[in-house]
């Protein structure tokens, strides 16, 4: 690392050098590109964050007709102050929890003596497939007076611990184990190899799924609203249903936005370099040796499966229960086959939309890292921070002024899902990115390839399944979203999550079961894929070594 | 490796192709009749359907939550698709009227239903009556023990025991009513001992008429059917559930009875349609359907009622015009400044 940041400097000078000397149009240029280096990649990046910025117009505008008066009454709601503070107290306390089990897990999974580690790796990740609602309703319905900020952290740490647990997992079994035992015939011991060696590689991978962790949990609306913790994104819900206020609502969005704002600035500063650890050169990737938990052994098991009990199998149960006391019925399996080819659908649409926007922003920031790719990276973070209703209504304005054709189609909505959730496709991208070094494309090049064919032939085939795994990623979770859908998709249009709020809302719950466990086990499969492809069952599975 | 790309790239494909597929639906025909539902699909899709096998008119209806509904039709403005909007609570309905977005009613359709429950100016009509009531849990109450008043609910016995939703619209119009009726001192007054009283808050009704019925909860200020569909879903009798009804007496601000309704968009006040389909809510067959399926009260005369329910005419409700309930937003704000919702 030390050697290559030695050698930016040096070309850097390098650079300075040769603009001193020529004053023609080439140094400017060359000048220019310093600053703004790929200059198409910049441009389709800042449409793609245009794009993510949809809602942050619509709320800028709204909140600037409201008026200072109305804007004054809006924040003087009382609690605001409590409201902002409970908020950021549970992001603080679901993202600490999400790290213990999501690295613990990855750490047990992929570099422990664990037994059935492969069904492990897979269940671990099998959460992300439940929507927080499901969840929440799930331990309301068996629990005894389950409410309030410890039992939505619960619900929120069970739900969101894969975001963590996946990236570590990859960082892991991407790492060079021969670091690691160079730290240790240096004659470091294995905890300071560990934390200097280990921890170190898999950090920004961790980071990454942190920072999801938390922007979600500022956005999350169904736990919150179950288990009746008042959080900024549940006051804001709240404020739609009382008096049906509209602006006060959108004042307390941009007040979340100024917040995430302050979460995201706090995180680029506290950042330090951008290091990267990508393994590069020849030899066959191989498994880093494993440790033996010994008498540790029944209690992983113990821990991992209890986890995975109350993250999976109460849910389960849950369904199960709800479906045997009631005696309502979903409809015909024709309604439940169109709901599920809607919600198909729809999330393809989004998936497609939403990795498409996320390629340039994620190259340019694999391959032109710096303030710039930093900056546009992490706008597309403040709509991910938002609520579904937020950006629904954001799009519904967008829909019926800018884009009327669009308006009600799928197009629209799949545009929803792409602000809502770029950041889990660019993140996807920027990690593909990584896998296909610069220097394999320069190399081609300087061998007469042309860019084309370099992208077809290099370029492609090195970043697809990281991109295809980004896909995954954001299909699954759009198939969970529920307010955005129901502002924007076309009228008549069910999916099984509006299905599911048709009937858990008129307390047919087991009309809504069905609906609910098809909707876990359809998002089950893109998740079994993630899972799969973070490498945590094991090498050389799909794509896993090259 | 290749096996996997080989995947990939089919699964991009064809993600690509259902995203495409699922984008060749998007156009609108104007002939149809759009309805914005605020009520619930399983709640009105079969009146709707009945309506549109009826009169061969074709009907698109969307569905969502009545708050976010509105603000979806104020959102759109003259470009609205909606033709109609039919709305589970009458604050919903006066927000969009306000807005300048309803067309007034022909008389023909307004004189269907009693004046107190619909707008006076004639841009929304009730369509069903629900009474708020006091649902209790009768293993560990004897309808001796209820209260009278909704005002003795602040009293030490009945200190954490009461279920309140203060973010559903109904108990915003209850707290309107009360203003209205007792002036707004004493409905701040009751806040704040309420408030004091160590009230149990929910999400919504169903949550307090379960949480009554398993036991957890004493007693809850909710609407008068969501015992019936409690009931419905656990296919038993009202008689076998372990919550009940209490309707408060002497014209009681707690026994108010409030209104689902439908508006008419300013767009489709030509739109013979909508006119057909309003009509057709406030026929007998419609108003039937609403008695015998959603457990409501029919608001025109001569429907017959769900036999578990007192009529409408017995009920001693206060005598509250609806249309005095458009101060909603001095409510919302005490309702906030009670802290009831933090």
């Amino acid at each position: 690392m030390v050697r290559q940041e030695a050698m930016t400097e040096m070309t850097g000078r390098a650079r300075v050098g040769t603009r001193a000397r020529f004053g023609h149009p080439y140094a400017r240029w060359r000048a220019w590109h310093r600053i703004a280096p790929r200059p198409v990649l910049l441009l389709a990046s800042v449409l793609a964050v245009g794009v993510s910025a949809v809602p942050l117009v619509y709320l800028a505008v709204r909140t600037a007709e409201a008026g200072w008066p109305r804007i004054a009454a809006a924040l003087r709601t009382p609690g605001l102050v409590e409201l902002t503070l409970r908020s950021l107290a549970l992001t603080a306390v679901v993202t600490a929890g999400c790290l213990v089990i999501g690295v613990g897990t990855a750490l047990l999974v992929v570099r422990t003596d664990l037994p059935a580690r492969r069904f492990f790796a897979v269940v671990a990740a099998l959460p992300l497939a439940i929507p927080t609602y499901v969840a929440g309703y799930a331990w309301v319905s068996l629990v005894d007076n389950f409410h309030g900020f410890a039992a939505a952290a619960v619900v929120l740490i069970l739900c969101c611990s894969p975001y963590v647990y996946l990236p570590t997992v990859a960082a892991l079994t991407g790492a060079d184990p021969a670091t690691e035992e160079t730290s240790r015939a240096l004659g470091r011991g294995p905890w300071a190899t560990f934390v200097g060696v280990t921890l170190r590689q898999i950090r920004p991978a961790i980071t990454a799924g942190a920072l999801l962790v938390a922007l979600y949990v500022l956005s999350d609306f169904g736990a919150v609203a179950i288990l009746r913790v008042n959080t900024f994104t549940l006051a804001i819900f709240t404020s739609f249903n009382l008096g049906f206020d509209r602006t006060g609502a959108l004042v307390l969005a941009t007040a979340l936005v100024l917040l995430t704002m302050a979460i995201l600035v706090g995180e680029l500063l506290a950042r330090r370099t951008n290091a990267r650890y990508a393994r590069v050169g020849s030899g066959v990737r191989r498994p880093p040796a494993r440790i033996a938990l010994g008498p540790w052994r029944p209690v992983a098991v113990v821990g991992v499966a209890a986890v995975a009990l109350a993250a999976l199998g109460l849910p389960a149960a849950a369904m199960a229960r709800w479906f045997r006391v009631g005696v309502s019925r979903p409809g015909s399996l024709a309604e439940i086959a169109a709901a599920m080819g809607n919600t198909l659908s729809f999330s393809a649409a989004g998936a497609a939309l939403t990795i498409l926007l996320a390629l340039p922003i994620g190259l340019l920031g694999a391959r032109a890292p710096g303030r710039v790719a930093a900056v546009l990276d992490r706008l597309t973070y403040v709509t991910h921070a938002l609520p579904g209703v937020v950006v629904g209504l954001s799009l519904v304005f967008f829909g019926i002024n800018v884009a009327y054709p669009l308006y009600q189609t799928p197009w629209l909505l799949a545009l929803a899902y792409a602000a809502l959730f770029l950041p889990l496709g660019v993140g996807a991208v920027a990690g593909a990115a990584a896998q296909a070094p610069p220097g394999l494309e320069e190399a081609a090049r300087s061998l007469g390839r042309g860019p084309l064919t370099v992208f077809r032939t290099i370029t492609v085939p090195l970043t697809l399944p990281g991109i295809g795994a980004g896909a995954a990623l954001v299909f699954l979770t759009c198939m969970k979203e529920l307010p955005a859908t129901l502002l924007l998709r076309p009228t008549g249009a069910d999916t099984l999550a509006t299905e599911l709020w048709t009937h858990t809302s008129v307390a047919a719950y087991a009309a809504a079961a069905p609906y609910a466990a098809l909707l876990v086990l359809l998002a089950s499969v893109p998740t079994w894929l993630l899972a799969v492809r973070s490498g945590a069952t094991g090498p050389a599975v799909l794509g896993g070594g090259s | 490796m290749r096996i996997f790309r080989t995947t990939a790239t089919l699964a991009v494909a064809a993600l690509l192709a259902a995203g495409l597929a699922a984008c060749g639906d998007g156009g609108r025909s104007t002939d149809t009749l759009t309805i914005y539902s605020g009520r619930n699909e399983s709640l009105v899709g079969p009146l709707i359907e009945q309506f549109s096998q009826e009169t061969g008119i074709k009907v698109e209806v969307r569905y969502g939550d009545t708050a976010q509904m509105a603000a979806q039709i104020l959102e759109e403005g003259d470009r609205s698709p909606a033709d109609v909007f039919l709305a589970q609570d009458a604050g919903a309905l006066g927000a969009v009227a306000k807005a300048g977005r309803f067309a007034p009613l022909p008389a023909e359709i307004l004189d269907r239903v009693p004046a107190k429950y619909r707008a006076a100016n004639g841009q929304w009509v009730g369509v069903t009556g629900r009474s708020r009531v006091l649902a209790y849990d009768s293993q560990t109450l004897d309808p001796a023990d209820l209260p009278a008043s909704v005002f003795d609910l602040t009293a030490p016995e009945w200190r954490g025991r009461v279920g309140v939703a203060p973010t559903n619209a109904s108990f915003q119009a209850f707290i309107t009513a009360m203003r209205v009726q007792h002036g707004d001192d004493r409905a701040r007054q009751w806040l704040t001992d309420l408030v004091a009283n160590d009230p149990q808050i929910r999400n919504n009704n169903v949550q307090i008429v379960a949480d009554i019925d398993e036991g957890r909860l004493a007693v809850g200020l909710v609407n008068h059917y969501y015992v019936f569909e409690r009931a419905k879903e656990l296919g038993v009798g009202l008689d076998d559930l372990r919550v009940r009804l209490h309707f408060f007496p002497n014209g009681d601000t707690g026994a108010l009875v409030n209104v689902s309704g439908v508006g008419l968009l300013t767009s489709a006040a030509d739109n013979a349609n909508a006119r057909r389909f309003i009509e057709y809510l406030l026929s007998p067959a419609g108003q039937r359907y609403f008695a015998e399926q959603t457990f409501e009260y029919p608001l025109i005369a001569g429907v017959a009622l769900d036999p578990a329910l007192p009529p409408l005419d017995d009920l001693e409700a206060p005598d509250i015009d609806l249309n005095d309930l458009d101060t909603l937003a001095a409510t919302v704000e005490m309702i906030q400044q009670s802290g009831l919702t933090t």
